[in-house]
């Protein structure tokens, strides 16, 4: 592969609600197994992307825990390897990463002794599944400056949370908008990004003594008429994670059969971390219902249409519906909970009620646990 | 110089052939237990839950699966820059080569292995029991005792004692004197086949015992370290542990597993069991599913009922299927409408639709009565079960099998169906 990857994994958004309180979005568990930012490694590695880091920020406790050795996604290569860069206080600098940019020019040290000629970028939070060999065809092929991943998004969906790009019919990009007040294209960029690296070198050394910070705003939008910029239009599942109410939905996807195929039984597979937990147990009184169950739970009531993450138990009379639950939650007796998200690690009193009446509840209980 | 205090030799060489045709293409460590483990995670967990890491692996019989299963020991984080886990098949020399004939001669042809690690205490262990046990707790006592070998053994009811290995000791666990198989037991404590040996006692004991053909522990170095005179004590163990030496066996320390408080606990946080996992997504239960005391593994699917089974990774049941107290591994797929009772179904086995297994009359198998018994279906990894047919108790499959093969769709009880490139 001719190519690096840089992860953008530094992100919190407000609208995680709870859910970002303990940490980052690519962190966020999604369908049972996995967490956000195995998909976009995962990518990579069966890219044979070789080289990849990854800058983390906000809250990277659990990111790093996640991240602690990279054999998983079959990055421990003595050619190489899997790189997290945390802001670090240097001679010449002692901020924050300021932005998307800043991340990328406080660590080009690294991004100057790659030789691969060029760069991948893409952001943690997405759910899906892409071969970054093609897209970089497609990028040589179109004698693209920077070639940007669209997705046309269906009716409905909310297009000005997005960045949105209008192009041309040979798709170079004539618009791009981020956040815009009123979308005029429902196209949009699904951030992952390739571009040459001795071009992205100078453009970010250039955006820093102009002290400017930011990727989209101030790479992308501001050189669109200057660069050849291009989309690369991808049709297949794409998803991000960026508000309570796509993290519930993409959860609930897989509990459609076309999603769990495309992203469990095609090749290639989606890695994670190893958890080496044991088969999930269905004691007398589980009543499964179109849901999905990860290992280690052991499961003693009812469970309708969920997603029930590593390590939960549930006991006997529960009835769950509609709900995520997150890693290891323990669930008392004759517990009703619908329409909820259950933080990871909670201990739920036995004959709790948690409903969520408008839209989803997010649930975070932190009682005591007596494990016999 | 490297040093390291104890080393594990496991073997696992065996094939086990009182598990049929389950270890007809793989040797009996490496065949699947409990929904996503393989027999040997249990022995290569102790180990490294007891701070051994290193582990010489003795294979022979079909060690494909095994070596594939084991790799560089990963998941036992027995990847070590120094030890770890090491897979020691048999090899040609410039004289004598030949494969190993017996468990002791096994390890005395891989005496160079453990001589590189410059060992105080070796253990040996065998690759077809189901158990957790700290080995550093048995280390610890044979220090105590300052013995040359110690031997772990259980209480079993005496009426069961004539089936073991006994071992009689005094008050002290010193081992007096021990019989095998014996008729009229003078004691309860069967060998489990665990020994720690002092290096020395070991070494000099294999080296002398070099010319006995088919040197065994049980039957040659035991009784000639006794004979010497050296000090051996017996370490007894009273937690769970199981011989899945027949299919019988094999079935009922699955079943034990969906127990609801089973005596045999994976779910503890102390002492985990680790295997190598590649199937990672969730399992989903479709809408019409039935999941009854069961435990399901990693990526499977259900659309029909289960009940009281061990279902492994990567299954699929197809809608309206029944399947009652069976054991289905990894990667099987059983078509819709299909009705199995009591069955083994091993690795990557096809079923067709309305395939029923386990139905009809008991009756003794054919050709092997001594290993397909207690009304269990077999049936070879593989396989293949064409639509619609019956099969019924004490009847073994293996092969690629057709409608052909089943005349009136039926296959009675007792009959034994192995295709002729499966033998």
């Amino acid at each position: 592969m001719r190519a690096i990857g840089i992860i953008l994994a530094g992100g919190n958004n407000h609208r995680m609600k709870e859910l970002s309180q303990k940490r980052a979005i690519c962190a966020m568990p999604v369908a049972g197994s996995y967490r956000s930012i195995d998909f976009t490694l995962s990518n990579m590695s069966n890219s044979h992307i070789q080289r990849v880091a990854v800058f983390t920020q906000y809250n990277s406790r659990s990111l790093n825990e996640h991240l602690s050795s990279s054999k998983w996604w079959d990055f421990g290569r003595k050619q190489g390897g899997l790189y997290v860069f945390t802001p670090a206080v240097t001679v010449n600098n002692s901020n924050w990463y300021r932005g998307t940019a800043d991340a990328i020019a406080q660590n080009l040290t690294w991004l100057k002794n790659s030789h691969e000629p060029y760069v991948v970028i893409a952001s943690g939070d997405g759910v899906y599944k892409m071969d970054f060999n093609k897209l970089l065809e497609y990028h040589i092929e179109k004698k693209a400056d920077i070639t940007v991943v669209c997705r046309d998004m269906e009716q409905g969906t909310e297009i000005e949370r997005f960045g949105t790009m209008k192009m041309n019919e040979d798709f170079r990009v004539t618009e791009f908008e981020e956040k815009p007040l009123q979308a005029k294209s429902n196209s949009i960029s699904c951030g992952i990004y390739v571009i040459r690296r001795r071009n992205l070198i100078e453009m970010i050394e250039r955006c820093v003594e102009e002290e400017r910070y930011d990727f989209v705003r101030d790479i992308l939008i501001r050189y669109k008429d200057m660069k050849r910029i291009y989309a690369y239009k991808i049709k297949e599942y794409w998803r991000n994670i960026a508000s309570v109410e796509d993290y519930y939905g993409t959860n609930m996807d897989f509990l459609k059969p076309e999603v769990r195929d495309y992203f469990f039984k095609q090749y290639p597979d989606i890695y994670s971390k190893v958890d080496d937990l044991p088969p999930a147990k269905y004691n007398p009184g589980a009543e499964i219902r179109n849901s999905l169950i990860s290992s280690g739970c052991i499961v003693n009531g009812v469970v309708e249409n969920s997603v029930i993450f590593k390590k939960s138990y549930i006991g006997n009379n529960c009835v769950i519906k509609n709900s995520v639950i997150l890693n290891d939650v323990y669930i008392g007796d004759n517990t009703y909970i619908e329409n909820c998200i259950v933080e990871s690690r909670d201990t739920i009193r036995a004959g709790s009620r948690f409903v969520g009446e408008n839209g989803i509840r997010i649930v975070v209980e932190k009682n005591e646990r007596y494990v016999i | 110089m490297i040093k390291k205090e104890m080393i594990a030799m496991l073997l696992a060489g065996g094939q086990g052939s009182r598990l049929g045709v389950l270890t007809s293409k793989v040797a009996k460590p490496a065949v699947a237990f409990g929904g996503k483990y393989r027999i040997i995670d249990f022995p290569l967990s102790n180990c490294i839950n007891s701070g051994v890491d290193t582990v010489g692996v003795l294979t022979q019989y079909q060690p494909l699966r095994l070596n594939t299963h084991i790799g560089i020991g990963i998941p036992w984080d027995l990847d070590r820059n120094i030890g770890g886990v090491t897979v020691l098949p048999p090899y040609e020399k410039s004289a004598n080569s030949e494969w190993y004939t017996g468990t002791a001669n096994a390890i005395f042809q891989n005496l160079d292995y453990m001589e590189s690690f410059n060992p105080d205490y070796v253990l040996i262990l065998s690759g077809d029991h189901i158990y957790k046990m700290d080995y550093e707790v048995m280390l610890d006592f044979h220090k105590a005792n300052n013995a040359e070998v110690t031997i772990a053994v259980m209480p079993v009811p005496m009426e069961e004692a004539s089936r073991f290995g006994i071992m009689i000791t005094d008050e002290n666990r010193r081992i007096t004197d021990f019989e095998e198989k014996p008729e009229h037991p003078r004691s309860n404590l069967a060998s489990m086949g665990i020994y720690i040996f002092n290096w020395k006692t070991l070494k000099e004991a294999l080296i002398n015992m070099a010319d006995q053909p088919a040197l065994d522990f049980g039957k040659h170095v035991i009784p000639y370290c006794h004979d010497k005179g050296a000090p051996l004590y017996a370490y007894e163990f009273n937690g769970y542990w199981k011989d899945v030496g027949t299919l019988s066996s094999y079935w009922e320390a699955n079943m034990e597993l969906i127990d609801i408080v089973p005596v045999f606990n994976l779910y503890e946080e102390y002492w985990k069991i680790y295997t190598k996992s590649d199937i990672l997504p969730p399992q989903y239960m479709s809408s019409d599913s039935v999941v009854q005391r069961c435990i399901i593994g990693e990526g499977t699917d259900v659309c029909g009922r289960v009940y009281n089974s061990v279902i492994g990774c990567g299954v699929t049941i197809g809608a309206g299927a029944v399947i009652r107290d069976s054991i289905i591994m990894n990667n099987v797929v059983i078509g819709p409408g299909c009705e199995i009772n009591k069955a083994i179904v091993a690795e990557n086995v096809r079923i067709g639709d309305n395939v029923k297994l386990g139905v009809g009359d008991e009756a003794e198998n054919d050709t092997a009565p001594h290993i397909y018994n207690h009304g269990l279906v077999t049936v070879g990894e593989k396989s293949v079960i064409p639509c619609g047919v019956s099969v019924g108790k004490n009847t073994v499959i293996a092969g690629e099998t057709t409608a052909a093969d089943y005349p009136d769709a039926y296959l009675a009880s007792g009959k034994t169906l192995i295709k002729a490139e499966e033998r």
